[in-house]
């Protein structure tokens, strides 16, 4: 008698257990709620804006440099464009610019390596929680834009990625005041040799202030916009799209 | 009959406790610490390991809680330094809906329930904003208004060691101070919410910010004060844990000091403790006291 009985409460036990989770769940992940709670990126974007001013993000030296700077998302894109160019060395490779600009620009690794460059040895953190310390070498993001002259209704700047991840096209948009930071550059180097595929070759976004899902890797084109609601699924970036805040700062 | 007098029965008498600043801000943090953990689990479970200084040394981390298989099943398996401890069904392998899932914290323990980081982080960064506004005002109060110096502040008499010694000794007997002495805090009671409220609340504030990239570039002085985001992200997580440890302690003194008393002063404000009746001593003659 004892054995069924004790079954009965354990399943009764678990089908409560159950229903706490589910109903814990409905709660969590309701969607008005959501909208509630997104409410502190808001706050956190505006109140870290006011507070820090666009201080620059600490600087390492070389000995902080890690041997093991981990590559994540996509690490090597499946997409066959990308891969021809792989191995065409890039020669055919080119950053294009357009949008709200002046002068849309289409520009080749060596253009984009005889612009005004920054080195910079700096931390990556990732929204998962881990960091590593590596050293980048690009051209200044804010610069490009002046080379190609943003047009006054000009508000963020769209980054077109080549990789595919999880059957969409990777993709990511900065604020004009992040864009003109001195350390956000577009980076062709990482400790001093060309970037690798897994880090982003040919080239990758480094906006320091911000965490690593932010960095997009393999940047294609720069497209200048007034609004991005219209772009994928409209939230400004592949994970802001998967729910994640669009500021990245924290 | 003898002439010896009977001992006069204690009254109950229902005395001021809390102020209600104290009574909303303690349950407006009990509820937003609890949010705050589940969500940090959620968090903590997107990298479920543990490293100090400025990055991540992968594979070395002081805490690191994963999963490998055997069998039918993934093995929970949590490394503390050198240190395995096989926690199948709790950490790094456990149900969810009757599947076993290779995750650090369990299903049950996590805000949200399943793995969700995004979502966790929404949880996590407003209940943040709720818990450091309620935690300031809060600590406003006690300052302005007095409660840190009058209620929270040790007598020097108090803090002799013997004093706490016997305070010691008497709460390992389960011996609470009873009338007159109930009126205010002891000073292990003293100790723990000073230590909270002044230490483990505001570290998990200034740790957090810590692991914000875009804070450590406006205020450098965080990450030296943790040495760097990594040691910040383990302090916080062991401050977590401390905290729980705190509310642990906190509901078995609860229990074992009147379940009912202590939740009724926490909402009304009203304590009730055990006084002699005042008619019942008769009172001293006043001499020419020098």
């Amino acid at each position: 008698m004892t054995l069924p009985r004790r079954g009965l409460l354990q399943g009764a036990g678990a089908s409560l257990a159950a229903l706490w989770l589910s109903g814990c769940d409905k709660i969590a992940t309701n969607p008005d709620l959501v909208k509630v709670l997104s409410s502190a990126e808001v706050l956190n974007r505006r109140v870290q804006r006011l507070l820090g001013r666009g201080a620059l993000a600490r600087e390492f030296t070389r000995a902080d440099i890690t041997p093991n700077f981990k590559a994540n998302g996509t690490i090597n894109p499946p997409d066959a464009d990308y891969q021809a160019m792989v191995a065409g060395g890039f020669a055919d490779w080119k950053l294009v610019v357009d949008g709200l600009v002046e002068r849309p620009l289409a520009l080749s690794l060596d253009q984009i390596r005889a612009l005004p460059s920054r080195t910079q040895i700096t931390r990556h953190d990732c929204v998962e929680g881990w960091s590593c310390i590596g050293e980048w070498t690009g051209a200044r993001f804010g610069a490009l834009m002046d080379m190609a002259g943003l047009k006054p209704q000009a508000k963020h700047i769209v980054l077109h990625c080549a990789d595919t991840l999880g059957g969409a096209k990777y993709y990511e948009t900065l604020d004009l005041v992040d864009v003109h930071h001195p350390q956000t550059i577009l980076a062709y180097a990482m400790n001093g040799a060309p970037l690798s595929v897994a880090h982003g070759a040919p080239l990758r976004l480094r906006a320091e202030r911000y965490l690593g899902y932010k960095q997009a890797k393999y940047v294609m084109r720069l497209e200048a916009v007034d609004r991005f609601d219209h772009i994928a699924g409209g939230q400004g970036g592949y994970w802001e799209d998967r729910g994640y805040d669009r500021y990245g700062g924290i | 009959m003898t002439s010896a007098p009977t001992p006069p029965k204690p009254q109950k008498v229902l005395v001021r406790r809390h102020s209600p600043i104290v009574r909303i801000t303690h349950w407006i943090n009990a509820v937003s610490l609890c949010l705050l953990l589940l969500s940090g689990l959620q968090i903590f479970n997107a990298h479920p390991h543990l490293y100090w200084g400025q990055q991540s040394d992968f594979g070395h981390g002081w805490l690191s809680i994963g999963a490998y298989d055997v069998g039918d099943h993934p093995r929970g398996v949590a490394l503390v330094g050198d240190t395995a401890f096989h926690t199948t069904g709790f950490l790094g392998a456990s149900k969810v809906g009757g599947v076993w899932m290779a995750r650090a914290f369990p299903a049950w323990l996590t805000l949200p329930a399943e793995q969700y980081l995004a979502l966790g982080r929404r949880w996590h960064f407003f209940f943040a904003w709720v818990f450091a506004i309620n935690l300031t005002l809060y600590l406003a109060s006690a300052v302005i208004g007095g409660h840190l110096r009058r209620d929270l502040a040790p007598t020097w008499a108090q803090l002799k060691p013997r004093h706490v010694l016997h305070e010691i000794w008497d709460h390992m007997r389960l011996r609470f101070p009873k009338g007159e002495d109930a009126r205010r805090y002891n000073v292990l009671q003293k100790g723990a919410y000073l230590g909270v409220v002044l230490l483990l609340l505001p570290v998990m504030i200034l740790s957090g910010m810590t692991m914000s990239p875009s804070l450590d570039a406006d205020f450098p002085w965080l990450v030296e004060l943790f040495q760097g985001r990594q040691s910040a992200r383990s302090i916080h997580f062991i401050t977590a844990s401390l905290i729980v440890v705190f509310f642990l302690v906190h509901m078995v003194m609860v229990v074992l000091s009147g379940t009912w008393n202590n939740v009724r002063s926490m909402i009304t404000g009203r304590y009730a403790i055990e006084v002699a009746p005042p008619t019942a001593v008769p009172p001293e003659p006043i001499g020419d006291a020098p």
